[in-house]
C-alpha cells in the first residue's frame, strides 16, 4: 500500500474532526513557537554582545584589578581587595613604547546629574583624551575631553546621547551647566548613540577629565594607601600579531610594580576582546540552551497532548480498524496508518509554530523591546523535535490500533 | 473448497474453560449456498471468524481454498482474509464520510491494486449490486439496503473464493431484506459465487440450500435443504 493512500486516509480522518484536530496542533505549535522564539531571543543575545564587543575595537587590551576569573571581569575578585593603580597606568605610559596606540586609564562611579529639575543617577567615568577613539565614540555634538582639560582640570563634561536627551530633551546642551554630585560642569560635547550593549546602555553615561575627577568629584573613594586608583586601564594595541607580546609586557610590568612573587598568582588581569568575547558568549549560549529546554517542556507537553487525543481517537475508531482488518490490512498497515496521522498532526503544528515562532521573533526585533536572531539552525531543530514527537508520541497510540484483535473490533459498540 | 476438521477453540475465562467450538468438521464445495445456524452462544460467530480467517482454532485443521490456514502468522492471516472472504456484516460497517466507490475500492488498497484497475473493478463490483448510479454518495446519503448493498460489492470486489455474510439482514425491514436475499441467490446461481449466511434466523437461512446447525460449539445437524425459499419479490432498482 502507498503511502499516499496513507496519508489521505490520515487527512480525511483529521478533517473529520477538524476542532480536535486544530486544539491538538495548537499544543504542538505553541511548543514550537516557543523554542523558535527563545533560541532566537538567545542567539539575538549573543550577537549584541558579540558586536557590541567588536565596536568598542578589536585590537584592545583591558587591565582590571582582580584575580584571573573565568567569570565576566569586573564581577569578582571581591574575596581580596586588589586595586589597580594610576602610577600603574604612568609605568605602562613609559615603558610601553613599541605596538601601542593609546593607553586609557578611567575610574568610573555612580552619581546623582541634575539640570534644572531633571536629576537621576548615572555613571560617570573619569577618562582621557585617547578615550574616545579606543572606544569609537563618534561626536554628535561640541568635542571630546582635551588632554588640555585633563592638565587644567577643568569641569567639562561629556554626555551619552540617552543621557542628553533625558537631562535636557530637546534643547541644546553645549554650553549648559549640570551638577554632579554637587559639583557644577559644563557641557562640552554630546556622543552619538552607540545603542546597548550587553550590559546596560553605553548612551547613559557622563564622561569628564580624569584629573578632574580625582580633585573635584571622586574624593578619598579613589584613592588607597594615598595612592589614585583607576578601574580600568585600557591599552590600544596597532597590530592583532603584537596583541600577545603587548599583554606579556603588561603583565610583567605591573607585577614588578605590585611587587608580586614569581609564585604569586596576578591581582590583575589583562583580556583581550576576543578573552571576552568568549567568555561572554560561553555565557550566553549556556542562556540559549537554558531557554530552548524550557521551551521543549512545553513542546513535550504538546506530544502528551497528541498521544491523548490519538487514543482516544483509536477508541472511537475500533470498529473501522476491525472493518479495516477483516478486508486484508494488516498489523503494519494499521500501525503505518495511525502514526502518519499524528506525524501529520504534529508537523502541521510545527509548521504553523514555525511561522508563529518566527513571527514573535521578527515582532521583538521590530518593536526594539528585545534583540533576537532567527538561525536556520533552530528552526531545523524545532522541526525535528516536532516530527520526533510525532512519531514518539504516536507509537503507543498506533501500536494499540494495530493489536486490536479484528473480531473483538468489529463487535465493539 | 472449505475443508474443517475437528476445529476447536477453546477461551480461558478466569479459572473456567470456554469451549467455543468443540470439534466441527465439515466440508463446503465450491459454488454452494450455506447456511450457518444456531442460538447466540452457539459458537456460529467463533466459527465464523474462522471461517473468515479472523483467528485461528486452538487445534483441528482448516484448509481454505487449498491453503492450510490454522498455523498462518498475522500478515499472511490477513492478506488471506483481503484475497479470499468477501465480509457482508449486519451493521454494514462502511467507513463514514466516505463515497460508496471508496468504500468499495478499500480491500483493493490493501491488496495493493491502484490506479485505473482499482476504480474500474469498483465500479463494476457496484454495477453487480445495481449501485451504478450512488457511487459518489456517502453512506448517510444511502437507504439501509442500499448501504448494505454497497458492502456487498466490497465483499465481491476482490472475487473472493466465499462470501461470508453475518446476519446481513439483522438491520434491514423485510421489504429491504427480501431484496437483499435475493441479492444472495443471484449472485450464487448466476455467478456461481459460494455463499456463507451466518444467521439465527430459521427464515433466513432457508433461502440456502445447506443448512449447518450449531449448538454449544458442535454441529447437530449438516442437511440439503432441496427446496430453498426463492426471495420472490420483483426486482427493485435502486
Amino acid at each position: 500500500m502507498l503511502f499516499s493512500e496513507n496519508f489521505k486516509i490520515a487527512i480525511r480522518a483529521l478533517r473529520a474532526n477538524k476542532l480536535r484536530a486544530a486544539l491538538t496542533m495548537l499544543g504542538i505549535m505553541i511548543g514550537v513557537a516557543t523554542v523558535v522564539a527563545l533560541l532566537s531571543v538567545g542567539n539575538g543575545a549573543t550577537a549584541n554582545i558579540t558586536s557590541s564587543i567588536q565596536s568598542n575595537g578589536s585590537n584592545l587590551l583591558t587591565v582590571s584589578p582582580g584575580k584571573q576569573q573565568s567569570g565576566p571581569p569586573g564581577s569578582g575578585g571581591s574575596q581580596q581587595a586588589s586595586y589597580l593603580y594610576y602610577s600603574d597606568y604612568q609605568l605602562l605610559q613609559r615603558s610601553l613604547v613599541n605596538n601601542v596606540a593609546a593607553i586609557v586609564p578611567t575610574y568610573q562611579s555612580s552619581y546623582l546629574v541634575k539640570y534644572g529639575n531633571e536629576s537621576f543617577s548615572v555613571n560617570v567615568t573619569g577618562v582621557t583624551k585617547d578615550y574616545q577613539e579606543t572606544n569609537s565614540y563618534k561626536m554628535a555634538n561640541g568635542r571630546f575631553i582635551s588632554d588640555g582639560d585633563n592638565t587644567s582640570q577643568s569641569r567639562v563634561a561629556v554626555l551619552g546621547s540617552q543621557t542628553a536627551e533625558d537631562l535636557f530633551g530637546s534643547l541644546n546642551p553645549i554650553g549648559k551647566t549640570i551638577s554632579v554630585n554637587g559639583v557644577k560642569f559644563e557641557v562640552a560635547g554630546v556622543l552619538e548613540s552607540k545603542g546597548s550593549s550587553g550590559f546596560g546602555s553605553s548612551d547613559e553615561a557622563v564622561f569628564i577629565p580624569l584629573e578632574t575627577g580625582y580633585n573635584k568629584l571622586f574624593g578619598s573613594t579613589a584613592t588607597h594607601n594615598d595612592k589614585k586608583i583607576v578601574n580600568r586601564i585600557s591599552v590600544s594595541v596597532t597590530t592583532t600579531e603584537a596583541m600577545d607580546t603587548v599583554s606579556a609586557q603588561i603583565e610583567f610590568l605591573i607585577r614588578r610594580s605590585h611587587k608580586l612573587a614569581a609564585s604569586d598568582e596576578l591581582d590583575f588581569n589583562v583580556l583581550s576582546q576576543s578573552d571576552l568575547l568568549s567568555t561572554l558568549t560561553s555565557v550566553t549560549q549556556t542562556l540559549t540552551v537554558f531557554l530552548g529546554a524550557i521551551a521543549g517542556i512545553s513542546l513535550l507537553v504538546g506530544g502528551i497532548g497528541i498521544m491523548n487525543i490519538m487514543l482516544v481517537s483509536v477508541t472511537e475508531r475500533t470498529k473501522e480498524i476491525g472493518l479495516r482488518k477483516a478486508v486484508g490490512a494488516t498489523k503494519n498497515q494499521i500501525l503505518t496508518q495511525f502514526l502518519i496521522e499524528t506525524v501529520t498532526l504534529s508537523l502541521l503544528g510545527g509548521i504553523l509554530g514555525i511561522l508563529l515562532g518566527v513571527g514573535i521573533a521578527l515582532a521583538f526585533s521590530v518593536s526594539g523591546l528585545i534583540s533576537s536572531v532567527l538561525t536556520a539552525d533552530s528552526i531545523l531543530l524545532a522541526f525535528t523535535f516536532a516530527l520526533a514527537i510525532g512519531v514518539f508520541f504516536g507509537l503507543y497510540p498506533a501500536s494499540r490500533a494495530a493489536n486490536l484483535h479484528p473480531m473483538v473490533a468489529l463487535r465493539y459498540e | 473448497m472449505i475443508q474443517t476438521e475437528d476445529l476447536m477453540k477453546v477461551y480461558q475465562m478466569g479459572d473456567s474453560e470456554v469451549r467455543a467450538l468443540d470439534g466441527a468438521s465439515f466440508t463446503i464445495e465450491k459454488g454452494e449456498m450455506v447456511a450457518i445456524m444456531g442460538p447466540s452462544g452457539s459458537g456460529k460467530s467463533t466459527l465464523m471468524s474462522i471461517i473468515g480467517c479472523l483467528d485461528v482454532p486452538t487445534s483441528g485443521k482448516y484448509i481454505l481454498d487449498g491453503l492450510s490456514v490454522e498455523n498462518m502468522d498475522e500478515a499472511k492471516l490477513a492478506e488471506t482474509r483481503g484475497r479470499k472472504i468477501g465480509f457482508v456484516f449486519q451493521q454494514f460497517n462502511l467507513l463514514a464520510r466516505t463515497s460508496a466507490l471508496e468504500n468499495v475500492m478499500l480491500p483493493l488498497t490493501y491488496a495493493g491494486v491502484s490506479g485505473r484497475e482499482r476504480t474500474d473493478r469498483a465500479m463494476k463490483a457496484l454495477e453487480r449490486v445495481g449501485l451504478s448510479k450512488r457511487t459518489h454518495h456517502a453512506p448517510n446519503e444511502l437507504s439501509g439496503g442500499q448501504q448494505q448493498r454497497v458492502a456487498i460489492a466490497r465483499a465481491l470486489v476482490n472475487e473472493p473464493a466465499i462470501l461470508l455474510a453475518d446476519e446481513p439482514t439483522g438491520a434491514l425491514d423485510s421489504k429491504t431484506s427480501v431484496e437483499i436475499m435475493d441479492l444472495f441467490q443471484k449472485l450464487h446461481s448466476e455467478n456461481g459465487q459460494t455463499v456463507i449466511l451466518v444467521t439465527h434466523d430459521s427464515y433466513v437461512a432457508r433461502h440456502t440450500n445447506r443448512i449447518i446447525k450449531l449448538s454449544d460449539g458442535r454441529i447437530v445437524s449438516d442437511e440439503i435443504n432441496p427446496n430453498p425459499i426463492k426471495a420472490g419479490a420483483p426486482r427493485v432498482e435502486a
